[in-house]
């Protein structure tokens, strides 16, 4: 039996395949890394202000709620062919569909993150004499941040997995492998794309997990609600 | 805004509607798949998600499986399951593919929403001499409802504008219209392929919100 027999058979699991094309592989995968993390980074950046804009003026939130539910409803592989006039083939116009998907998610949790900020600590802190932006910064976001992070690996772990959508222009990381594959009913190849797409999305999940456990110490001692 | 204007000429003309690859057909293969996806997800994770929170036990495996469904891109199951002998299946691989997205919302809205209702009017109803399934049925499930509801509408519009996902892998729906007009450069057409999914998955969520009117009963506003 010779070693590339696995590839000439067809089979679902080929070591051969991972072998011989690591390099692909790795490149695939260092482009759906960098996809999705500019994708969730810039959606934060975006949803987070928009969440303290809808917060100041609460006649705004209908409006911008409902654009981002809007968006929601676009479908992906039409919203990458419509933003390909305006990007060409790169890798912004997948990022910039990406970010207005992951803005539907975000923007609700950290909406729903600073109203759950108790009214008596924003009012404790403006006695002690904090500023609006030490208010923000030192006691809201903070507290906040345990809602806003759920949001965040949520939408992480949709984008992983809505990226290979961009496979239709082209970059879609792993989606790439995934569509080359299926003229040829290559299984070797797509189940490799596939099992590396799910991995990545749970390493991402338990990654942002443990950073949410280092940003919000106190929150691990409350335990479950109740018990008294 | 020519565009638009292409666009609504596209979805104007006659001939667009009729025939195998019209809208028509698509539009009755895309509210097929994504129906039928539907009440299969919700007849495996509701009573799953609605029995758990009842236990109060299985937090961590609803949230789990929620979590590793969410991570499984669409495409990925499509693909895998067109480089297999079943892709002459029919719509087995599509409608495969979004039960497995249409679950994790539908799981996690169920058994939150069980879980979250108020524990004191719990202890109430058993105090009361309810058996489990009196309380099941009187108290949680109805002081539930909004959040399972909520999590029905949100995976019916999702599972909506996820079915044109399938025409990248050469399975029908409204998706293929997109496709279409993406390899012919016509992006009128693309346009009118992403309204018109828009358009049904916006039908589906108003549908669901006067469902929920008519028959789920509001608890009262305290």
């Amino acid at each position: 039996m010779s070693p590339s027999n696995c590839l000439v058979a067809n089979d679902w699991i080929c070591g051969e395949y991972l072998r011989t094309r690591r390099g692909e592989l790795t490149d695939a995968l260092v482009q759906h890394v960098g996809i999705t993390a500019a994708s969730v980074a810039i959606a934060l950046l975006v949803a987070v202000p928009l969440a303290l804009l809808v917060r100041a003026r609460p006649r705004l939130a209908a409006p911008v709620l409902g654009l981002t539910t809007l968006l929601y409803t676009v479908p992906s592989l039409a919203m990458f062919s419509l933003l390909l006039p305006v990007f060409g083939l790169s890798s912004a116009l997948v990022v910039t569909g990406l970010v207005l998907y992951a803005l539907t998610i975000l923007v609700r949790n950290a909406l729903a993150g600073l109203e759950a900020v108790p009214a008596e600590t924003r009012e404790a802190a403006r006695g002690l004499g904090y500023s609006r932006g030490q208010l923000l910064w030192r006691v809201e976001l903070p507290l906040a941040l345990p809602v806003l992070m759920a949001g965040v690996r949520m939408a992480t772990v949709s984008t992983v997995a809505l990226t290979t959508i961009g496979s239709v222009v082209g970059r879609g990381g792993l989606g790439n492998l995934i569509e080359d594959a299926l003229p040829t009913f290559f299984k070797a190849q797509v189940l490799a794309a596939s099992v590396l797409c799910v991995l990545l999305a749970v390493v991402a999940d338990l990654l942002l997990l443990g950073a949410q456990r280092l940003l919000t110490p106190w929150a691990r001692h409350r335990g479950a609600p109740g018990g008294a | 805004m020519g565009v638009v204007a292409d666009a609504w000429t596209w979805l104007t003309t006659g001939a667009h509607w009729t025939g195998a690859e019209g809208i028509g057909a698509r539009l009755a293969e895309h509210a097929y798949v994504s129906g039928l996806a539907l009440l299969i997800a919700g007849a495996l994770a509701l009573p799953l998600g609605l029995w758990l929170g009842h236990l109060g036990r299985g937090g961590a495996l609803a949230v789990n499986v929620s979590n590793v469904g969410r991570a499984v891109p669409v495409f990925a199951v499509l693909a895998l399951f067109m480089v297999s002998p079943l892709r002459n299946a029919g719509y087995v691989p599509t409608v495969t593919a979004l039960v497995l997205f249409a679950v994790p919302p539908l799981l996690t809205n169920a058994y939150v929403g069980v879980r979250e209702v108020d524990r004191a009017a719990v202890r109430a109803s058993r105090g009361m001499g309810m058996t489990g399934g009196q309380v099941f049925r009187r108290v949680e499930l109805p002081l539930a409802a909004p959040v399972v509801t909520a999590g029905i509408r949100s995976a019916a519009v999702q599972v909506v504008a996820t079915a044109t996902i399938a025409a990248l892998a050469g399975q029908g729906g409204l998706g293929r219209i997109i496709t279409a007009g993406f390899a012919l450069y016509d992006t009128a057409q693309v346009v009118a392929g992403a309204v018109l999914v828009a358009l049904l998955a916006l039908l589906v969520e108003g549908l669901l919100v006067l469902l929920d009117r008519l028959l789920v009963p509001r608890p009262p506003r305290t």
